[in-house]
Parts: C-alpha cells; structure tokens; sequence
C-alpha cells in the first residue's frame, strides 16, 4: 500500500493577539511545530504499512523553514519526502494551496491512499483534504473515525456523521482525513533520526510541476481575498445578579434563550 | 494579479525587524540584508498599512472581471437523516432570507437523499422561494461523489450567487468538494454574513484558534460558498403558512456512481464522556443531601446537557468520578456550564474556566467561583432551579425547533 500523507507547519502557539488600539499582532514568539493532528494521519499511514506493506511519503507545502516537519516526519518514520514551496505560493488559500499540494502529489506518480489531519490549528478549516481529492478526481471521507480493515483494493472504515456512524467500504485510490485519537501517535526516534539525517527531501516549486501556470497558485490562484483582520469583540462583561429566588430564575431563563441554549 | 512589492530601498535591519513583528503569519525572512516574502503571507497586507510607511506596496493590477449578475438567489444547503431536517438549516435559511431581502434575492433549498419528498415539505414553511429536490437512490446515504455530482447540477441550472451549508461534519466535507469543482471561494465557520450592494458576501470567521477575525470576501468568482456552524445564527420561525414550491431535479444518473458502499450505519448514542458535552450542569457541594441531585440532574435534563460534580461529591459517593469536573477529574469546555452551589475551588475552575459562558449560582457574594462565572447569580439554589426548571419547560413548549431532538442528548 502506497501512502501519501500532507503535513503542516503550524505556529507552535495560538496565543496570538490583536494590540487593540493599532490592530497590529502581538504574537508570542515563533515557534513552530508539525500540525498536531497531522501526527494522527501519519500514525495511522505507519499503522497501515506495518500491517499492509508498502510505503509512507510525506508532503508539505510551506516556506522553505517548513523543511523541519518532513525531517521530523522522517523521524516518526516516513520512507520519502517533498516540500513544495516558492515565492509565488504566497498568498495562498484554501483552493490555491490544495492545488499546489495536488500538483506535488502528482509527482509522486502513484499512490493508493491520502490521508490528511482532521483540519489545521492556524487555519482551522478542514478544506484542505477533500479539495485535494476533487483535483485527483479521487473519493474521500472525512472524519475517519476507525480503520477496520484493509485489502489490496479497499479499506473498510467508520466515518463520523451528524448524527450517525457510517461503517463504509471506500475504493483506492482514495483521500481520507482522520480524526484525533483514532491511534495513538509515536514519538520521533533517535535511532531514525542518526538513520535519516542524510536522507534526501525534494524540493519542489512551480518550475518542477506538471502545471506551471503561476495564474492558478499563490493569490492569483486564490478566489478568496482577506480584506482586514481584527481582534474579537469581548462577548459581554461579568454580570452579578441578586433578587428574589423566582426573579433570578426568570432572568437565567431569558438569558439562556438569548443565547439559543433553550 | 495584485501583489505586494518590497521597496527595497526603505529596508534595513530596523526596518525589516518591524515588518517582521508585525506579520501574522511569520512571512518575511530577512536573510543578507535583504527582505523577501514566502509562500505563508496571505495577503492580509497588515504590512502595507501598519509597516514602515511605503516599506511594502500593494500593487493592484486589474484582471478580467466576471460578470455577478449572471448569478442571483441564495441557496441553502438542506442537512438531514433520512428527511429529519437538522435544525441548522432554519438557521441558515434565516440568514439567507435576511441577506436576501437587502440583495434582492430568492432564497432556494437543495435537497439531496431518498423517498425525501414529503420531508421537504416542511422548508415550505419557512418562507423560501423554491426547493430543488434529487431524489435518487444512489443518494440514499452521504458519498461524496453523487453528492457533488447532484450539488454541481443543481449550480449549473440554478447559478446562486451565494450558497451557505451547515459546518456539520457533512457539510465540511461536500463544501470544499463543491467549491474546488466550480474553483471557487469557500469561507469556513463564519460567524458572521452579509453582503456587499455588488452582491459579494462578506464573511468573518476566527482565525488562529479564535485570537483574531478575518474579514474575506469572493471577489471575482461565482458561486460564493460559505460554511456556518450550528447555533450560531438565528433560526427561522415556522409559519404556519406554506409558500414557495419544491421542484423534482432529474439528472443523469450515470454521474451518481460511487466508489463507496455502505455497510452499516449505527445512530449515535446518548453521550457518556462529559469532555464533550456542550452543555452541562454542575452539582456541589451546597446540596444538602443526596436525594436532592435530582434538582441537577433535572436541570441538566430539560437543557438536553450533561450532569457533573465536584471532587466533594464523588468522595461522598453520590457521583461517578467519571463526572468529575477539575485538576484531578476532567477539563470541559462546553458551550454552556451552569454550577450549583460550587464554590469554585482553583482546583475546579481549572477544569471548566474556558466554556463559553459560566452561570453560577451560590449564595455567597464572596464565592471564588463568580471570578470565573460570566453571570454571577447570587442566590439559593433551592429556591432558584426548581422555578428555573419550570420556566424553562414552559420556554422550551412554545420554541419552532423544540420537536427536534439531537439523538447526541437524548
């Protein structure tokens, strides 16, 4: 079983704020690490290769610094490894970043099986993984919650609905985003460290992709446009509220409808 | 193509230092006194307006416009199981329709399932133009692929300008798929809408685990997809009247073939494990005897939440230490938190401080517990939740959506 698995480089705090009175960002250092839930896709890609065979590739896409996450993924145990990354990336949402990263995946001719965290910490979204899948024309379920088994040709799953379970047989090639816990990720080794610490990490930007129109990566590619940012408005101030026992219960009931609990 | 120009002439290590401070996404690398933007900038141009002035530009350069007004109407997403409309979707009808009004708009639904017909009927009740109904019966249980094909048939004939799906863990996933077929603009979790007189939506939505908002808008792409998460905008109220009409979509079946079968689909089950719950209610240690939990438990019944204790109580054995709220028991962060008599012990609110919003109710003004509460409810509980319970049966008989349980707090 071949698999690919896209891995983040994530802020390593989310403690970032806005100075309200110039609405600049005040961030707390900055520190960065792999996507946590990133770290549950490629548990479950070496899961999968122990039990099935085959491989666990790792691609990224990011500045050039993000090269530290494949290294760590190497760690873990990824076999092979891309980041892509180039200026002209800059400026990249949702659509554009999932094209590039199905760009990258081209390259590695083939595959059997994607798999992408559940959703990033910074950006929060859960896009990611199911645009990719419409560019490769391939299937996904999101929010895997179990893998209950594998064949040559299929894997067996639960995905998390609404209000339901669904226990699914899903084709390859296939994309798949996995929810937390589903296995419990490892620690990135020593000994694999000493192992891979030559190993090679191709680099790749839009000279090297099949696709090499810069119109549909960066901002140019990005149909989304951020018009400003801006610190969140404090829900409400503290309130104390004293009264008779029935006038209390009152007010709590017209609070809690206010705020759509009832 | 716009873009951003660093007027290398204005940078030095001063300079550069501040660009970088400033950037919220740590895309400037300075390296041999020169300054160079990477792949994470995302165009916010906080740069350009609170930088060193004139450091960095923005340079707009025009591209060919689309053509907005061949895309009208508002379509809303229909989330159900097996024709039980999820009560997200009034709620994203009644932004649409507010939206609508100010744009000149229609508001539309799509439905996509099986033997759904007479469950549409119900959206007929709210105030909607016209329902589009597939109703196949390779749409019988959520694939991505028929699911798409129908959404992208549904685009194609209709061209709504805006189309808003509930942030379920459904909608998360067609949302994306849909946007990226049409390559097009898709805003997740947006807490708030509305919409240009150019008919561009505009959406904002928390970025960086809710530290600061985005405002982003779809400028020069058609549909405009954006995705909202369940109660946060205000639901419809049913009319009794009916309007609008559903209209049957036929479409070429070969397209709603799929690579997924179903084998099985288990309903979910009543929630056990409180560090999921959305609401709860807390039991301390002001109860006099065991016998009165019941107020809690009752409590926590009518609001469709979870009960829980303080360490007190489960050292009492009158609750599981499963329900246990603290340092040594579990870290919640539901939506709603109501407490009973808690004191508020560090070692509690430790466990619970980060909820949305903290109710407490005790009797003494000085209670550490209020530092924490969002309404500090000074009072006895004997005499506050059993009036309490009522008033809320009574609110809950008279709300549109109280016919809808989520099987999740049944």
């Amino acid at each position: 079983m071949d698999i690919i698995v896209c891995i983040k480089q994530v802020p390593g705090t989310s403690k970032v704020e806005v100075d309200p009175e110039t609405g600049v960002l005040v961030r707390d250092g900055i520190d960065s690490k792999m996507n946590p839930y990133d770290l549950y896709a490629l548990e479950t890609a070496l899961q999968l290769k122990e039990e099935y065979g085959g491989s666990v590739k790792v691609i990224s896409m990011g500045p050039p610094q993000a090269i530290e996450i494949i290294k760590e993924a190497y760690m873990i145990g990824a076999d092979e490894g891309i980041l892509v990354t180039d200026k002209k990336f800059a400026g990249a949402d949702v659509l554009a970043t999932s094209y590039a990263l199905a760009q990258g995946i081209l390259h590695f001719k083939r595959f059997d099986l994607i798999i992408t965290g559940k959703q990033t910490t910074d950006g929060d979204t859960a896009q990611v993984g199911p645009e990719i899948a419409e560019y490769l024309k391939i299937p996904h379920v999101s929010n895997v919650l179990r893998i209950i088994k594998a064949t040559k040709k299929h894997l067996i799953l639960d995905m998390d609905m609404p209000d339901s379970i669904g226990t699914i047989k899903i084709l390859f090639p296939c994309l798949i985003t996995v929810e937390k816990d589903i296995f419990q990720p490892r620690l990135p080794s020593y000994k694999k460290r000493i192992l891979t610490m030559n190993r090679e990490i191709k680099i790749m930007g839009i000279s090297q992709m099949a696709d090499k129109d810069e119109k549909k990566y960066g901002l140019a590619g990005s149909p989304t446009k951020v018009e400003r940012i801006f610190p969140p408005e404090e829900k409400f101030d503290r309130e104390t509220w004293t009264g008779s026992g029935e006038a209390l219960a009152e007010k709590m009931t017209k609070k809690l409808k206010e705020l759509k609990f009832i | 193509m716009d873009k951003l120009k660093i007027n290398h002439e204005k940078i030095d290590e001063k300079t550069a230092k501040k660009l970088i401070d400033i950037c919220p996404f740590n895309a400037f690398d300075y390296k041999d006194n020169k300054l160079e933007i990477n792949a994470a900038c995302k165009m916010c141009k906080i740069c350009v307006k609170k930088g060193p002035p004139g450091a960095v530009e923005y340079i707009k350069e025009e591209e060919p416009r689309i053509d907005k007004s061949l895309w009208s109407g508002i379509a809303v997403y229909v989330e159900h199981n097996k024709g039980k409309i999820h009560p997200i979707t009034f709620e994203l009808i009644g932004k649409a329709r507010e939206l609508a009004k100010k744009a000149g708009y229609k508001v539309y639904c799509i439905m996509l399932g099986f033997s759904i017909f007479e469950s549409a009927q119900e959206l007929l009740h709210y105030g909607i133009e016209e329902v589009f109904l597939y109703d196949y019966k390779e749409l019988e249980s959520f694939k991505i692929e028929p699911y798409t094909a129908a959404f992208e048939d549904f685009i194609n004939n209709i061209k709504p300008s805006i189309i808003l799906i509930g942030a379920t863990t459904v909608g998360r996933s067609l949302a994306p798929r849909v946007a990226a077929r049409f390559k097009t603009g898709l805003t997740a979790d947006c807490t708030y809408l509305d919409v240009k007189e150019n008919t561009d939506l505009i959406q904002i939505r928390p970025a960086f685990g809710g530290n600061i908002m985005a405002q982003i808008i779809t400028p020069n792409c058609r549909p405009q997809l954006a995705t909202v998460r369940y109660k946060v905008m205000d639901s419809e109220v049913r009319s009794k009247d009916i309007s609008g009409k559903i209209t049957v979509c036929s479409m070429d079946i070969k397209k709603l073939q799929s690579n997924i079968e179903f084998i099985n689909i288990v309903q979910k089950e009543a929630e056990e494990n409180i560090s999921e719950a959305e609401i709860i209610v807390v039991a301390g240690r002001a109860l006099k005897t065991k016998k009165d939990m019941a107020l809690a438990y009752e409590l926590a019944e009518v609001l469709q939440g979870s009960f829980a204790g303080t360490r007190p109580l489960v050292e009492a054995g009158w609750i599981d230490s499963k329900k246990q709220i603290g340092l040594s028991g579990r870290t919640v962060k539901p939506k709603l938190i109501i407490t009973l008599g808690v004191s508020g012990a560090v070692q509690f609110t430790a466990g619970m401080k980060s909820a949305d919003y903290i109710f407490a109710i005790n009797k003494d003004p000085s209670a550490p517990i209020f530092s924490v509460a969002h309404f500090a409810i000074v009072g006895d509980i004997y005499e506050i939740v059993p009036k309490l319970i009522e008033d809320i049966k009574i609110a809950k008989s008279t709300h549109p959506s109280s016919k809808y349980r989520v099987p999740i707090f049944e």
